[in-house]
C-alpha cells in the first residue's frame, strides 16, 4: 500500500495531492499539466514537496533521498545510460542495493532482452529501449514501480509491442505499480485502481470498474469513453462460432474467437452502444438483451445494475422523459456491441 | 643530449622542456578545471560570477601582467611562494614555474570546454541513476564523467596547445634560462635575437607546427572513437 499526501506550490500550479494505492496497478490519470509527473517525482524523491508525507508499506519515505526509497522509476524517455551496453545498464543497480540484480536471468527472459544484452541504447528501437528501462527498474529490487507514461513516446505499433510485456509484469510479479497515463486504452487494459487528477488535485480514487460505471466520473475519461467494464466467463461455443459467456445478469453472445470454456473475460460496453427499452424488445438485429435495473442517472448517463455489476447507458433527455426512466425501475438493455479486453 | 645534427642540443632541450611543461600543466590542471567547470555549470552560489571572472582573467589580461602577478605571489618573497619555499617548493625561475604559468594561461580554455560538456549532460540521467540506488559520487564517476570525456579531451587539447605556445607570462615569471626555463617559444625568441639564428629558429618553428598539428590530429581521432562509443556504432 502506497499512501501519498503532499502539497507543493509552483508559480503556475499549486498541488494538493492525496491518495492511496493498493496492490496491483494503480493508474494516475489526468490531462497534461495536471501534476501527474510531479506527483510521481515527489514519490520517487526527485522532487521535495513543500510539505507532506509519503508512506510505502508503512515505511516513511518523506525524508529519504531517491537512493534509499527503493522505487523503480520507468521514465517516459527511458533514460538509459548511452555509454553503457544494455547489460551494463541492467547491472547498474546491482552494485549498491542488496538483493538487486538477483533475478537477472528471469527478468531478461520475461522482457525478451536476451539478444539485446551486448547492444548500446542508440542501436535499440524505442520499444526495446523502454523494455530495457523496465528491466533496469525491476533489477533495482524495487518495493514499488512507478511508470511515467512509458508508452507515450512510442507509435501505435510499438505500443502494442510493449503492452503484452506490461500485462505479463502485472500478472507475474506481485509488485505494486503506479502507472501514469492519459491514454484510456492503456488504463483499461492494465489498471485495477484509478486515481483521477485535475489541476493539481486528486478528484477521485477508486477501483477502475467503479469509476467506469459511475455516471459522475465516466465523462472525465473522455466524451466517447463512458462505459463500463464487466466480467464474464466463457460457457460455450455456438455452431456458428459465436461465444456464449455468462455475466452477472445473464448470458451474452460474443463474436467468434478462440476461447476455451471457463475462461474469464473482461468486457467493455460503451454507454453509447447501449439502448434501453421498457418492454422486452422483439424483432431486433442486436443479439444481446440483458435485464437490468436503473440505479442512478446523471446528464444523459444512466447507471444500470446487471446482477451485482454496474454498466452505463447513454440516453437523450427526451428519451429519458418519454420512457419515464428513473432509478429503481427495471428495463432491458440492448447491447449493440461489446469489446473483449485481453486479460 | 640527443644530437641529430638537425637540431642542436639546446634546441632539443627546449622542445623536450616544452613538452614536459605542457603535459604537466594539462594533467595537473585537469582535476581543477573539472571541479571549477562543475561548480560553474551545476551550482548556483554567491560569488558564482566572481569565480567565473577570476577563471577567465588570464584570457583577457596581457600575459606579461599575468606573469608579473605570478612573480609577485609565487616568487620566493611572495605571499604563497615564500611559505612554499620553506617547504622546498620553488616556482620562480624553475621549470615548475613555467608549468604553473602555462597551466594558469590554459586554465580558462580548459574550464570553458569542460563546462560546455557538463551543460550537455542530461541531469535526468543522473536522476535515473539515483533512483537505481547509486550514491552521488558513484553517479559522477560512472555517468557524468564518462559523458564529459569528449569535452575533457577538447579542453586538454586546447590547454596543451596554449601551454606549448605560452610565452609572455612564462618569460616574465621564470625568465629564459637555457635548460631550465627556456621553452620552445622562448628559444625561438632567443634565436631571433642573435645574428645567424634564423635557420635554427625556423627549424624550431617547424617542430612546433608538427607538435601542434599532431596534438589536434590525435585529439580528433580520440574524439571520433569516443563519439562512436557513445552513439553506439561500436557495440560490445
Amino acid at each position: 500500500m502506497l499512501e501519498v499526501a503532499f502539497r507543493h506550490r509552483f508559480p503556475g500550479l499549486s498541488l494538493d495531492v492525496a491518495f492511496s494505492a493498493p496492490a496491483g496497478i494503480t493508474a494516475l490519470f489526468g490531462p497534461s499539466g495536471c501534476g501527474k509527473t510531479t506527483t510521481v517525482n515527489a514519490i520517487a524523491g526527485l522532487m521535495r514537496p513543500d510539505q507532506g508525507r509519503i508512506l510505502l508499506e508503512g515505511r516513511d519515505l518523506t525524508e529519504l533521498p531517491p537512493q534509499a526509497r527503493r522505487i523503480g522509476y520507468v521514465f517516459q524517455d527511458a533514460r538509459l545510460f548511452p555509454h553503457m551496453t544494455v547489460r551494463a545498464n541492467l547491472r547498474y543497480p546491482a552494485r549498491w542495493r542488496r538483493g538487486a540484480g538477483r533475478d537477472f536471468d528471469r527478468i531478461t527472459e520475461m522482457l525478451g532482452l536476451g539478444h539485446l544484452l551486448g547492444r548500446r541504447p542508440a542501436n535499440l528501437s524505442g520499444g526495446e529501449r523502454q523494455r530495457v528501462a523496465i528491466g533496469r527498474a525491476l533489477l533495482s529490487d524495487p518495493a514499488l514501480l512507478v511508470m511515467d507514461e512509458p508508452l507515450a513516446a512510442l507509435d501505435a505499433a510499438r505500443k502494442s509491442e510493449i503492452m503484452p510485456w506490461l500485462e505479463r509484469l502485472r500478472d507475474d510479479t506481485r509488485l505494486p505499480i503506479l502507472y501514469v497515463s492519459h491514454a484510456i486504452p492503456e488504463v483499461l487494459r492494465l489498471a485495477n485502481t484509478l486515481v483521477l487528477m485535475r489541476q493539481g488535485r486528486v478528484t477521485h480514487a477508486a477501483p477502475l470498474t467503479d469509476v467506469l460505471a459511475d455516471p459522475d466520473l465516466a465523462p472525465e475519461l473522455g466524451p466517447r469513453e463512458a462505459g463500463a467494464l464487466i466480467s464474464a466467463r466463457v460457457v460455450g461455443t455456438e455452431s456458428d462460432g459465436m461465444i456464449r459467456a455468462a455475466t452477472a445478469g445473464g448470458e451474452i453472445l460474443l463474436p467468434a474467437m478462440p476461447a476455451a470454456e471457463g475462461r474469464q473475460l473482461r468486457l467493455r460496453i460503451l454507454a453509447h452502444e447501449v439502448i434501453l427499452s421498457r418492454e422486452a424488445p422483439r424483432g431486433l438485429s442486436a443479439l444481446n438483451v440483458l435485464p437490468v435495473r436503473i440505479t442512478r442517472m446523471r446528464d444523459g448517463l444512466v447507471q444500470l445494475a446487471l446482477g451485482d455489476e454496474r454498466m452505463l447507458a447513454q440516453v437523450t433527455p427526451r428519451s429519458a422523459k418519454a420512457l419515464d426512466l428513473r432509478p429503481g425501475i427495471a428495463c432491458h438493455a440492448i447491447v449493440k456491441s461489446v469489446s473483449v479486453l485481453p486479460s | 643530449m640527443i644530437d641529430t645534427g638537425w637540431l642542436g642540443p639546446q634546441e632539443w632541450q627546449a622542445v623536450l622542456l616544452s613538452l614536459k611543461v605542457s603535459a604537466v600543466a594539462t594533467v595537473v590542471g585537469m582535476p581543477f578545471a573539472v571541479a571549477v567547470a562543475w561548480l560553474l555549470a551545476r551550482r548556483s552560489f554567491p560569488g558564482h560570477g566572481l569565480l567565473s571572472g577570476m577563471v577567465h582573467l588570464p584570457l583577457v589580461l596581457p600575459p606579461v601582467v599575468t606573469g608579473y602577478l605570478l612573480l609577485l605571489t609565487f616568487g620566493t618573497q611572495g605571499p604563497i611562494g615564500g611559505p612554499l619555499k620553506s617547504l622546498g617548493i620553488v616556482f620562480a625561475f624553475r621549470w615548475t614555474g613555467a608549468a604553473l604559468a602555462a597551466g594558469i594561461m590554459g586554465f580558462p580554455l580548459m574550464v570553458r570546454a569542460i563546462r560546455l560538456g557538463f551543460e550537455a549532460v542530461d541531469p535526468r540521467l543522473e536522476q535515473a541513476a539515483a533512483t537505481l540506488g547509486a550514491p552521488r559520487a558513484w553517479i559522477f564517476l560512472t555517468v557524468t564523467l564518462p559523458l564529459i570525456l569528449p569535452a575533457m579531451l577538447a579542453g586538454a587539447t586546447l590547454g596543451f596547445a596554449k601551454a606549448m605556445g605560452e610565452f609572455g607570462a612564462t618569460i616574465t615569471f621564470v625568465s629564459n634560462i637555457p635548460g631550465q626555463t627556456q621553452t620552445l617559444p622562448s628559444a625561438i625568441y632567443a634565436l631571433l635575437q642573435v645574428p645567424g639564428g634564423e635557420s635554427a629558429a625556423l627549424r624550431l618553428v617547424a617542430v612546433s607546427a608538427v607538435i601542434a598539428i599532431g596534438a589536434v590530429l590525435v585529439s580528433e581521432w580520440m574524439a571520433r572513437r569516443m563519439k562512436a562509443r557513445l552513439q553506439g556504432r561500436a557495440d560490445a
